[in-house]
């Protein structure tokens, strides 16, 4: 395998008294979609700054692009691109200037119009940054990042705030980038974009990795094909020790009134059925399915990763 | 970043400053629009208090003195604080834009705004009430770009202790307009009362008005020297502050 694109060894950054980032190490390489996910204050922005050279972590290495982003950093900016989270353009800065403004900043930028054309902004040109939908800003703001022809690209929660349908054809986005030759590194709260999107997947939680791996590999840790889903009220320890006790019943996992139970459905929903009707609960909410990285979170945090 | 670079970034902060129309109204002609109003009051009659020279005549380079804080301590200012709440400031950062590139066209994008404020208003002079003009271009042009640069300085150096784009206006309007009345710049030197004089001389911007009322007469830069002297100190002083405090996020 290639040189990793970024390499970072037991990174860490503190603000007063709370460790943002705590130890955290990783690589990435050449061509993927990398994606960090975890609830907000987990420490992906932090993370993600550090990488950009925004921020100076205070303990660890990190290397992007064979650079230290504090010391090279004039280098290492002509070779990435970057959206940053909770940004704006100046409200009354149209597309086509924008462009060609952040195109003036790089030694070997690519030319706007192309860029604008492959996201679907060609007839924005003229438009100022402030009229534009929230879903047009997104991808004026992925234009910019890749106007430089940069090697890497940085997405800090590129999505959030977009509908479903412009959150999908974003992703389609993204994957043009990496087919493009280029590497992704991006953070996201949503553990479906994760999972539909990305290559391999770090979840952190308060600072720390709880696992890094392809999205299917982390599903197949949880060692069931199926789960069974559901909320109920006044749930006690009793019923959950019954749903254990069923035969074909693997792991249980609990959540307030959220039940997961993992296991052949065919063969378990109906004891637990008649469990929760001998218990003389009411369920709601009742899925059955294949689990995905939402399980993943809360087997390995007992929470639930919340949008 | 190469010198069409630096152009593209000035000329990008300059249209914007143009579209922001209370900016542009300040910067431009709020200062000939003063003058037009003075003018019918005053009118430009030859005043022995004045040595000679009509009210409009010494009104004209003290205006000067308006648009210069009204860029310095205004404009500059909350552009600046708003461009750092919305996150442009960070967005900058991460790309090759150099911090010396982005101040340098900056702040020669608003040397240029109050050049076309002194060019408007010194137009409006001429025409309105033949202005008498004893000086020589180039001098007056640098009193006004160290006056300008002097007073940018101090912009940032605003700009980088407010905390939001709020404050950074507050502050600015609560150091100029008193500064635009009690420096000479609005109503004459020689007609404030000696108290206010005092005042009066600590100032900056009364070095402003001092220093284009004698360039714009001929006085020699030699008789000058206090003024330039000033200036100047602001600017050293304000450009070590603010390269030691300016915060990009």
């Amino acid at each position: 395998m290639s040189r990793p694109v970024i390499a970072v060894d037991a990174l860490e950054k503190t603000y007063g008294a709370v460790r943002a980032v705590d130890s955290i190490s990783f690589q990435v390489d050449e061509g993927e979609i990398f994606g960090v996910v975890g609830p907000n204050g987990a420490g992906k922005t932090t993370t993600i700054e550090c990488l950009e050279g925004l921020r100076v972590p205070d303990g660890g290495q990190v290397r992007v692009l064979g650079l230290d982003p504090r010391r090279d950093g004039d280098a290492l900016r002509e070779q990435i691109g970057a959206q940053l989270q909770d940004c704006a353009l100046p409200a009354r800065l149209r597309v086509g200037e924008a462009m060609r403004l952040f195109a003036s900043f790089y030694a070997h930028p690519l030319a706007p119009a192309p860029v604008l054309q492959s996201l679907g902004l060609a007839d924005r040109e003229k438009v100022a940054f402030g009229d534009l939908s929230g879903g047009q800003k997104q991808r004026v703001s992925i234009a910019l990042a890749l106007i430089g022809d940069p090697r890497l690209v940085f997405f800090d929660e590129l999505t959030s705030g977009l509908d479903p349908q412009a959150r999908h054809a974003t992703w389609d986005l993204v994957r043009g980038i990496r087919a493009g030759g280029k590497t992704v590194f991006l953070t996201t709260h949503y553990m479906e974009e994760a999972e539909r999107l990305c290559d391999r997947v770090m979840i952190i939680d308060t600072g720390r990795i709880v696992a890094l791996d392809t999205p299917a590999a982390l599903v197949r840790t949880l060692g069931a094909e199926q789960r069974i889903d559901f909320r109920a009220d006044g749930l006690g320890e009793d019923v959950i020790g019954a749903i254990r006790s069923i035969p074909g019943v693997g792991r249980v996992e609990r959540s307030a009134d959220h039940v997961v139970a993992y296991g052949p459905s065919d063969r378990i929903l109906p004891p637990i059925l008649a469990a929760l009707q001998a218990a003389r609960l009411t369920f709601r909410d009742l899925q059955t399915g294949q689990p995905d990285l939402e399980d993943v979170f809360l087997a390995l945090t007992g929470r639930e990763m919340r949008d | 970043m190469s010198l069409r670079g630096l152009a593209i970034f000035t000329r990008t902060q300059a249209t914007l400053y143009l579209r922001e129309p209370i900016a542009t109204f300040f910067t431009i002609f709020f200062a000939p629009l003063f003058l037009v109003l003075f003018g019918l009051i005053y009118g430009n009659e030859p005043s022995e208090i004045l040595g000679g020279r009509g009210s409009m005549d010494v009104t004209v380079p003290a205006y000067l003195g308006i648009i210069i804080v009204t860029v310095g301590l205004i404009g500059l200012p909350i552009q600046t604080s708003v461009n750092r709440e919305l996150g442009i400031l960070r967005r900058y950062r991460v790309t090759p834009l150099r911090p010396l590139t982005y101040i340098v066209a900056d702040v020669t994008a608003y040397w240029a705004m109050a050049l076309v404020g002194m060019v408007l208003l010194v137009v409006v002079g001429k025409l309105a009430y033949d202005i008498r003009f004893e000086g020589d271009v180039l001098s007056v042009l640098a009193g006004f770009t160290l006056s300008t640069a002097s007073f940018l300085s101090m912009g940032f150096v605003l700009a980088s202790v407010a905390p939001t784009a709020r404050v950074a206006q507050t502050l600015g309007m609560v150091l100029s307009y008193p500064m635009m009345f009690l420096s000479g710049a609005t109503i004459p030197y020689e007609l404030l009362p000696s108290a206010v004089q005092r005042i009066a001389d600590f100032l900056p911007l009364t070095y402003v008005v001092k220093l284009m009322r004698g360039l714009w007469c001929g006085k020699p830069w030699s008789e000058l020297g206090l003024e330039v002297l000033v200036l100047t100190g602001i600017l050293v002083a304000c450009g070590v502050i603010s390269a030691r405090f300016f915060r990009w996020d």
